[in-house]
C-alpha cells in the first residue's frame, strides 16, 4: 500500500491553467488520480480538461465546493509562498510544491509558520509523491515503476527515476516514492519519512538517495540507528562535486567542510544502511537484505 | 551571488550601520585623491570575492597620498588566487582597541535565521568554531516574528561587552539584520566590528551574499556582479538557463536534472575516469539548449570525450534525440560521444541516434565504462 497519498486523495491543482499545470494535470489524471479542482485566482467558474476539473478564484472555495485534501503546486516561485500559505490556511492538510526557485528567506517563514499548523508540506524544489498503482501527486512519471514493498525517499528528480525505473527492471515494486526536494529548507525531511514508512504495514524495505549539503543524512542516520526496525538502502550523489559550488539544487552545496558525501556515507553505514556505489547496484542491495 | 566588501558596507550604512570614511578606486590617482580626501592614515584594500586577502599582501597601511597612490599601484597589479585586482577601497584607518565578530545567516538544520557573535573577531570565525566553539554566541530568530532587542541584548551579554557599548551594539545589530531581510541575503557578516580608541563601534570590514533565487525582486544587484569570480562558461552557460561548473577532469558530461548529473560525475571516476564538468540540460533539452550545451562543454579543451545521460521521464528521448542530431551537425565536435538515453519513448530515440556517429550505451555502468574507455582512446 502506500503513505500520504492513496485511493482516497482527492486532489487540488494549484496553478492548473498554467503550462506546467495543465500538462501534469492530465498525466495525473491518465494515472488514475482523482483531480477534483483547479485554482487560478481571477479564472473561477471555468473548466479544464474537456469540462472535467472545475476551477475556482481561491482555494478556501475550492475546497467548500469539493473536499480537497490534498494540493499539487505549480505557480511560479515568486507566487508559490502564497500559494502554500493559501493552502494551509484553507485547512489543507497535505500540500506539495513542485515549484524550483522559492527565496531561501520565504521558505524559513513558511515553514516556521507551517510548524504551527496541522499540515504537511512536501517539497519545494521537488518532482512530487508517487504510490503505483494508486495515485500520482506530482510529476513522476507513472510509468517506471510497479506497486510492491519497497518505500523511497529522495531529494532529487531525474536520480529518483533513474532509481525507480532499475526496481523496476529487477521487477522490484514501490509503496510510495517521495521526492522531499533539493532546496536547503523544506517542508518534510527524510526522518519524517522514514518514521512513516516504519508504521507502514506494506512497506517492508526502504530506499534512501541523498545528496551533498546540510546534514538531513547524517540524522536520518541516528534516526535509523535508534529507531527503525526495516532494512535501508543507501545511495548519495555529489562524491566528486567541488567544495563551495552549488550543484544545481540550492541545496547541494558543501560549505564550511560540512555536508560532504562522504561524511553522510560514513554516517549511514554506521548505522547498518547498506550504501551503494552507484544506483544500479541498489536492486541487488535489496534483493540480498530480502534473503537475510 | 557574493558582494564586495565596498559594495556591502555601502549597504550597511544604508540601514544605519557605521562604517569608515571612504572610496573605491579603479586608479592609483585616484587612490591618492581619495587619500588626500581623507586626510591622515589610509587602509589600501584590494576588492576581490576571495578569503585571505591580508595574507596575500592585499591590504596594506598608507601614511601619505603619496604612499597611497604606490601602494595602490602595487596592489591594483596583484591577482589573488588567480582573481585580478580591478578595484581597491581606500578607507582612513581606524584606532583599533578591540575587535568582535557579528554575522547573520541562515541555519539550515534550524530552519531560522542566527545571529552569530564573538568577542574574537577579526579572524576567520569557521577557525574559531573549530577551535574554540565556546567562544561563539548563537541566537535563532523566529523569521517571522523578526529580532527583538532582548535577543541583541542577549548577544551583546554574551560576548560580556562593556554595557556602555550596548546601545550601540544593539542599534548595529538590528541595522544588520535589517540589511540581511531586506537584502535576502544569506550572509550578512561584519568582521571586525571594532572598537576604536575614540569607544566608537565601526564596521572595518563587511560581506555579503545574496541568495540567487532571490535575485528576481532586487534588479539593484544584477549591475554589481562580478564576473571575474565566474569561469566565462559559468557565464555563457546561465545566458541558456544551463546549470555548469567546470571541474579538472577530461570527460565532458550532459546530464538531465542536478542529482542524477553529480550521480554521473561520480560513476565516471568510480570507474576509473575524471568528470571534466557538472551540467544540467535541466527539462525540455531542445536543439537550442543541447547545442548550448555542447559549445560550452567542448570549449574546454581538456575535454577528450563527452558524454550525455538523459532520464526521459517528462522529458522525451525521441525529442531529445533530434535535438542531439541537430545540436552535432551545428557544433561537430571532434571527441567521440558517449549516449545514453532511457526512459520515455527510449527506443524511438536510439532508433533517431543509429544512423549518427556515436556510441550508445544501454545501462550507467556501461555509459561510464565506455566514456572513460574513449576518453583515454581506447574506443
Amino acid at each position: 500500500m502506500s503513505i500520504l497519498i492513496d485511493k482516497n486523495t482527492r486532489l487540488l491543482v494549484q496553478g492548473i491553467t498554467g503550462n506546467e499545470g495543465m500538462f501534469h494535470t492530465r498525466q495525473m489524471v491518465a494515472y488514475g488520480t482523482n483531480v477534483v479542482a483547479g485554482v487560478t485566482p481571477g479564472k473561477g467558474g471555468e473548466w479544464v480538461l474537456d469540462g472535467k476539473i472545475p476551477v475556482f478564484d481561491s482555494v478556501r472555495i475550492a475546497v467548500e465546493a469539493t473536499g480537497a485534501n490534498t494540493s499539487v503546486i505549480f505557480v511560479p516561485a515568486r507566487f508559490a509562498t502564497d500559494a502554500i500559505f493559501e493552502a494551509a490556511d484553507a485547512g489543507i492538510p497535505l500540500i506539495v510544491c513542485i515549484t524550483e526557485g522559492i527565496p531561501v528567506q520565504d521558505m524559513m517563514c513558511v515553514r516556521n509558520y507551517l510548524d504551527q499548523k496541522k499540515c504537511r508540506l512536501v517539497g519545494p524544489n521537488c518532482p512530487g509523491l508517487l504510490s503505483p498503482g494508486q495515485s500520482k501527486v506530482g510529476i513522476i512519471p507513472g510509468d517506471i515503476s510497479i506497486p510492491g514493498n519497497v518505500g523511497v525517499v529522495s531529494r532529487s528528480g531525474t536520480l529518483t527515476y533513474e532509481v525507480l525505473y532499475a526496481l523496476k527492471l529487477h521487477r522490484i515494486g514501490v509503496s510510495t516514492c517521495i521526492g522531499i526536494g533539493g532546496d536547503p529548507i523544506n517542508g518534510t525531511n527524510f526522518i519524517d519519512v522514514l518514521a512513516m514508512f516504519e508504521d507502514d504495514p506494506h512497506t517492508d524495505q526502504v530506499v534512501l538517495i541523498g545528496e551533498i549539503g546540510g546534514s538531513d543524512e547524517e540524522k536520518a542516520a541516528e534516526f535509523i540507528a535508534s529507531r527503525m526496525t526495516k532494512p535501508v538502502v543507501g545511495f548519495i550523489a555529489g562524491q566528486t562535486a567541488p567544495p563551495g559550488k552549488r550543484m544545481g539544487h540550492a541545496g547541494a552545496i558543501i560549505e564550511g567542510g560540512s555536508g560532504l558525501a562522504k561524511d553522510k556515507i560514513r554516517a549511514l553505514q554506521d548505522a547498518g544502511v547498506k550504501v551503494a556505489r552507484h544506483p544500479e547496484e541498489i536492486p541487488a542491495l535489496l534483493s540480498t537484505l530480502s534473503m537475510d | 551571488m557574493k558582494l564586495h566588501e565596498y559594495q556591502s558596507k555601502q549597504i550597511f550604512a544604508r540601514y544605519g550601520i557605521p562604517i569608515p570614511k571612504g572610496r573605491v578606486a579603479s586608479t592609483a590617482q585616484e587612490a591618492k585623491q581619495i587619500a588626500e580626501e581623507l586626510g591622515g592614515k589610509v587602509v589600501i584594500k584590494s576588492q576581490v570575492l576571495v578569503g585571505g586577502r591580508g595574507k596575500a599582501g592585499g591590504i596594506r597601511l598608507a601614511k601619505t597620498p603619496t604612499e597611497a597612490e604606490e601602494v595602490a599601484t602595487q596592489i591594483l597589479s596583484m591577482e589573488i588566487k588567480g582573481l585580478p585586482v580591478r578595484k581597491v577601497l581606500v578607507d582612513e584607518a581606524a584606532n583599533i582597541s578591540s575587535e568582535i565578530y557579528l554575522g547573520i545567516t541562515n541555519d539550515r538544520a534550524a530552519r531560522k535565521p542566527v545571529i552569530m557573535a564573538s568577542s574574537a573577531g577579526g579572524v576567520d570565525i569557521e577557525e574559531v568554531a573549530q577551535v574554540s566553539p565556546e567562544k561563539i554566541i548563537k541566537v535563532h530568530v523566529d523569521p517571522l516574528l523578526g529580532l527583538r532587542d532582548y535577543q541583541a541584548r542577549d548577544v551583546a551579554a554574551g560576548i560580556d561587552l562593556a554595557r556602555e557599548y550596548w546601545k550601540s551594539f544593539i542599534s548595529i545589530t538590528h541595522g544588520l539584520w535589517k540589511a540581511y531581510t531586506e537584502c535576502d541575503a544569506t550572509l550578512a557578516e561584519i568582521n571586525p566590528l571594532v572598537i576604536t580608541a575614540e569607544n566608537q563601534l565601526v564596521a572595518l570590514d563587511g560581506k555579503m551574499i545574496i541568495d540567487d533565487n532571490a535575485l528576481f525582486r532586487h534588479p539593484e544587484f544584477s549591475e554589481m556582479r562580478d564576473l571575474d569570480a565566474e569561469a566565462p562558461s559559468e557565464i555563457e552557460a546561465r545566458k541558456y538557463g544551463l546549470s555548469y561548473i567546470k571541474l579538472d577532469g577530461d570527460i565532458g558530461c550532459m546530464v538531465n536534472g542536478a542529482g542524477l548529473a553529480m550521480t554521473t560525475m561520480d560513476i565516471i571516476k568510480l570507474f576509473g575516469g575524471n568528470p571534466a564538468n557538472f551540467l544540467d540540460i535541466g527539462g525540455g533539452a531542445n536543439a537550442d539548449k543541447v547545442a548550448a550545451a555542447f559549445r560550452i562543454i567542448l570549449s574546454d579543451p581538456n575535454v577528450r570525450a563527452v558524454l550525455l545521460n538523459v532520464f526521459g521521464g517528462i522529458t522525451r528521448c525521441d525529442e531529445v534525440a533530434n535535438g542531439i542530431v541537430a545540436a552535432m551537425q551545428e557544433v561537430k565536435p571532434k571527441v567521440p560521444l558517449v549516449v545514453r538515453l532511457v526512459g520515455t519513448n527510449a527506443e524511438e530515440g536510439q532508433e533517431i541516434l543509429a544512423n549518427a556517429q556515436m556510441i550508445t550505451a544501454e545501462t550507467l555502468v556501461d555509459a561510464a565504462q565506455k566514456a572513460v574507455a574513449a576518453s583515454k582512446g581506447e574506443l
